[in-house]
């Protein structure tokens, strides 16, 4: 009998895996205890020992396969004395049944042990990619095949225990996005208790989760995507499959603009003096013995700082929404928004308050250069107070950026440009940059906005200020 | 030819072992199950079922006894020994054969002999006497996986060692040739109450002697107290915190020396001795010494999926340790071969085993005492309801007894269950289920529980934890 190798779970909370490396080939003999894979997880990288003797006949699921539901055959174990080739032909029945999963897209290029790059605010938990949808014809009975979780084949009821219900009220933990580990995925007194520390627990809103309360109506109101084909030719373009970061960004943009009642601000403000200040500073930067200098500051590191320094001026809008409390964050955690390919990321200058012009300017172009390799870890774009979105350089004159929870504020930074202005009832040219605030207006009333904003011209009308 | 080389072979029969072997086998394991004796092991023949068998007969005698409670005349009622032990005999014959005929239905190889492990997945076997028909013989066999589920035997004590003449263990007490007119019980765990209140029902004058402060030592206190109270009624006399120092024979009949806490030292006359002081797994002539299979306190050490420290090697039941009891090692042993199919079953969780004992009254509990559940840190809330408060036990005529429910104040969760009365063991299963399915008291509320049963008290003392107890 031809032994079946599964996806195994290595943690009690573990649905899925990404299958990083054979260590055995295809009709290697295998001992029992050998080391036959590495399944990386989002928490760290093991090892698959064998249980069974016999030759790998068949590898089912390729190396560097990502997100392989837990109990998926991987591959087939023949037997002492068995045909190796009839149980490598019968693997392809068994694997039939799954093959959404090998069509996923590869693993992103994180370094294996960290959580895949989100480019918002992770979780340290990479949402779940959807499953095949349904029980394929012929699956195993219950309890003895791949797990299925009902809550996906059931209109969104969230199967788990009286117990669990009760701990996760009164935990203030949304049961939807708890990863259940009882029968068939039903969510149980454990799976909260991990869920408490972080364990198992989905990013809100993720395909995986049965739909929250906020994000249903999507679901009822969006158009099939075969009814969004339809309304264009066939052969006409071109399906380009979400990669992870494209579907975070699209839950979390969404879930951002359908939970939080933005409101906006614009200012226009003079910086004539700030780039001024800016060339002064720059022209006296000391260079080193390739004439390189120690730092070149740009008009955003000052827009950082003074933003950081306006929180720390009206400490009421340097705030985090909860149902329960308003977080009110003692320093000024500035996110700043980084293109890069395919998506963007936000890394997160922390006390930037405390920073100088030329240590956020450093620590900005390192985060810009490893946020375009994908090499940022999770704690350095997660988290934050308010975050700063610059499209000043494509000319824009002004925009308003989509909040990134759990920020309260956003501040879009327009170009900076020469623009008539009134003096002393003169028209005269002076260099002006228009801001816009986008503010959670949960946490941050209007008027508190404004007095943020008002603080931030101040300093960037008179950078000198930053200085006190 | 005959096969010698299986997927999974399970040495011993009992109920964890032949459970094991046709869960093995419905998963698609080629099974094989080594037996010496008994198919169905002691359970079967010489442990759970007959001394259900002898215990219903008491009951029905007690009945008899007290027709006139119920109206009814029963005159000259008697008891013939040989035949009430007759009919137990033949209740474990039928159920050892029922074995039989489900290992054959299963397609479960049945390997009759003395099994030893030579090497992992290398057992010889010896021969033994009485092989069924159909069984293989003494011969090596292969197995990929080897379980053990050897069982235990009674443990003995020093000074009190069992000569099955005078000084019985449960093996003679369930085989009387007659019943004696005193008899002595050294231990008060369920082999021992049991084996007291069935020959206190036939007329023994019976002593019972524990070493532990309370009866039924793993039973909540309260319980325990309420059932040592009935078992003196009865009549049974009971020695608490008393050490058995030594068991002398004289003639037909035998001398106890009981040492009491303050070192007051008394001997009791009595025709025979049981001695119910626990039992031992049997690990001996396995060769797992030379494997170096972890033993501990004379049980074999398992994790969460059963398997011992030598891969390819498992225990299951009695010989992997406590609580030895059927059940937990009818769930160890599904658990281990669902493990072995790459289905990661959940550990088994101890805390949801139940226990029953069979006497009269009866016995069972699930989950923490009262007493340790305020040891683990919990606080929390008791509820209680007692048999007299319920119109089917005033009816039945078995207005003794208790129900009563442990649960976390802070959570809702239920920690315990404890009861003691008549059918309690019957009921317990619906606790069981509630605290599997982590319900909390607000479900158990909301249950709709049959009028008239004695069921209706488990949702009375569920009410009365939260203070809305109805009809008391």
């Amino acid at each position: 009998m031809p032994i079946n190798i599964l996806m195994p779970a290595l943690s009690p909370t573990m649905e899925k895996g990404n299958l990083a490396k054979w260590l055995k080939k295809e009709g290697d003999p295998v001992k029992a205890g050998d080391i036959i894979a590495e399944i990386e997880t989002d928490k760290a990288t093991m090892e698959v020992e064998a249980a069974d003797e016999g030759v790998l006949a068949k590898i089912v699921v390729p190396e560097g396969t990502a997100d392989v539901p837990v109990n998926q055959l991987i591959a087939v174990l023949a037997g002492e004395g068995e045909d190796v080739k009839a149980a490598a032909a019968g693997a392809k029945s068994a694997a039939a049944p799954a093959p959404a999963t090998e069509a996923l897209p590869k693993a992103a290029s994180a370094p294996p042990p960290s959580p895949q790059p989100s480019p918002q605010r992770g979780e340290g938990v990479p949402p779940s990619s959807p499953q095949p949808a349904a029980v394929p014809a012929g699956a195993p009975s219950p309890g003895e095949g791949p797990r299925v979780d009902l809550r996906r084949m059931d209109g969104g009821r969230i199967f788990s225990s009286p117990l669990a219900r009760r701990l996760a009220r009164e935990a203030g933990i949304d049961i939807g996005r708890v990863q259940g580990t009882g029968p068939r995925g039903r969510v149980v007194a454990r799976d909260i208790e991990a869920a408490k520390s972080g364990k198992g627990l989905r990013a809100p809103g993720a395909p995986a989760a049965a739909p929250a309360p906020a994000a249903a109506p999507i679901g009822a109101r969006a158009p099939s995507d075969e009814k969004i084909r339809a309304l264009f030719e066939p052969d006409s373009y071109e399906v380009v499959p979400h990669d992870n970061m494209r579907k975070i960004i699209a839950q979390r943009l969404t879930e951002s603009k359908l939970t939080i009642p933005h409101f906006y601000l614009t200012i226009d403000c003079l910086i004539d003096r700030l780039l001024a200040a800016r060339e002064e500073i720059n022209a006296t930067a000391p260079k080193d013995k390739d004439g390189k200098p120690a730092y070149k500051i740009s008009v955003n590191d000052f827009v950082i700082k003074a933003l950081a320094l306006a929180l720390q001026k009206v400490p009421e809008a340097n705030v985090t929404w909860t149902e329960s409390a308003m977080l009110k964050h003692k320093h000024s955690d500035v996110g700043v928004a980084v293109a890069i390919k395919g998506g963007l990321i936000t890394p997160v200058v922390r006390k930037a308050e405390q920073k100088s012009l030329s240590a956020i300017s450093n620590e900005m172009k390192d985060f810009a250069a490893r946020a375009r390799a994908r090499k940022l870890a999770p704690h350095e774009y997660q988290g934050g107070s308010t975050a700063v979105s610059n499209l000043g350089m494509y000319g824009i004159k002004d925009f308003y950026a989509v909040i990134n929870p759990p920020h309260a504020t956003i501040l879009s930074v327009g170009a900076g440009e020469a623009r008539p202005v009134v003096r002393d009832g003169k028209i005269e040219a002076a260099q002006i940059m228009t801001v816009g605030l986008s503010t959670d207006h949960r946490a941050v009333d209007g008027a508190l906005g404004a007095e943020l904003l008002a603080a931030f011209r101040g300093y960037i009308e008179n950078p000198v200020m930053m200085l006190v | 030819m005959a096969e010698t080389a299986f997927d999974v072979l399970i040495i011993g029969s009992g109920p964890g072992g032949y459970v094991t072997a046709i869960r093995s086998a419905q998963l698609g394991f080629k099974t094989a199950i080594v037996e010496r004796d008994y198919l169905g092991g002691i359970c079967l023949n010489w442990g759970c079922i007959p001394t259900k068998a002898l215990l219903r007969s008491a009951e029905i005698f007690h009945y008899f006894q007290h027709a006139k409670d119920y109206g009814l005349s029963a005159d000259k009622v008697g008891y013939d020994a040989k035949a009430v032990v007759q009919r137990s005999r033949a209740v474990a014959k039928r159920l050892n054969d029922g074995v039989g005929f489900l290992m054959k239905k299963n397609k479960v190889q049945v390997i009759w002999g003395e099994a030893s492990i030579d090497a992992p997945g290398k057992i010889t076997v010896k021969p033994r006497d009485n092989a069924p028909k159909g069984a293989l013989g003494p011969s090596s066999y292969q197995a990929k996986h080897i379980i053990l589920a050897t069982g235990a035997r009674p443990r003995v004590l020093p000074g009190i060692e069992p000569d099955k003449k005078l000084i019985w263990t449960y093996f003679e007490a369930m085989v009387p040739e007659k019943i004696p007119k005193s008899l002595l019980v050294i231990g008060s765990g369920a082999i021992g109450i049991e084996f007291a209140s069935f020959f206190r029902t036939l007329g023994s004058e019976v002593t019972v002697v524990e070493m532990l402060p309370q009866i039924l030592p793993v039973e909540d206190a309260e319980i325990a107290a309420l059932a040592r109270k009935s078992f003196e009624k009865q009549g049974i006399k009971i020695l608490t915190g008393a050490k058995v120092s030594a068991v002398e024979k004289k003639g037909d009949g035998t001398v106890t020396q009981i040492e009491d806490p303050k070192g007051q030292k008394q001997s009791i006359a009595a025709e025979r001795v049981i001695s119910a002081v626990g039992v031992t797994g049997n690990v001996e002539g396995l060769g797992l010494e030379k494997l170096r299979v972890k033993i501990d306190r004379g049980t074999i050490v398992i994790d969460g999926m059963c398997r011992t420290n030598v891969p390819g090697i498992y225990a299951i039941g009695d010989v992997a340790g406590p609580p030895m009891l059927a059940h937990k090692a009818e769930h160890e042993g599904v658990v281990c071969v669902e493990a072995i199919k790459g289905l990661h079953p959940h550990p088994m969780d101890k805390r949801l085993i139940p226990g029953c004992t069979y006497c009269s009254p009866q016995v069972a509990s699930v989950g923490l005492t009262e007493a340790a559940a305020k040891e683990a840190g919990y606080e929390i809330r008791v509820g209680r309801f007692p048999f007299i408060g319920n119109g089917k036990a005033i009816a039945l005529g078995e207005p003794e007894g208790l129900v009563k429910v442990v649960f976390d104040k802070k959570t809702g969760a239920m920690l315990g269950a404890h009861m003691v009365g008549a059918e309690v063991t019957e009921l317990i299963q619906g606790y069981v289920v509630a605290m599997n399915l982590e319900t909390t008291e607000e479900e158990l509320m909301h249950t709709i529980f049959p009028h008239p049963t004695l069921s209706e008290m488990m949702k009375e003392a569920v009410l009365d934890a939260y203070g809305r107890v109805l009809n008391i």
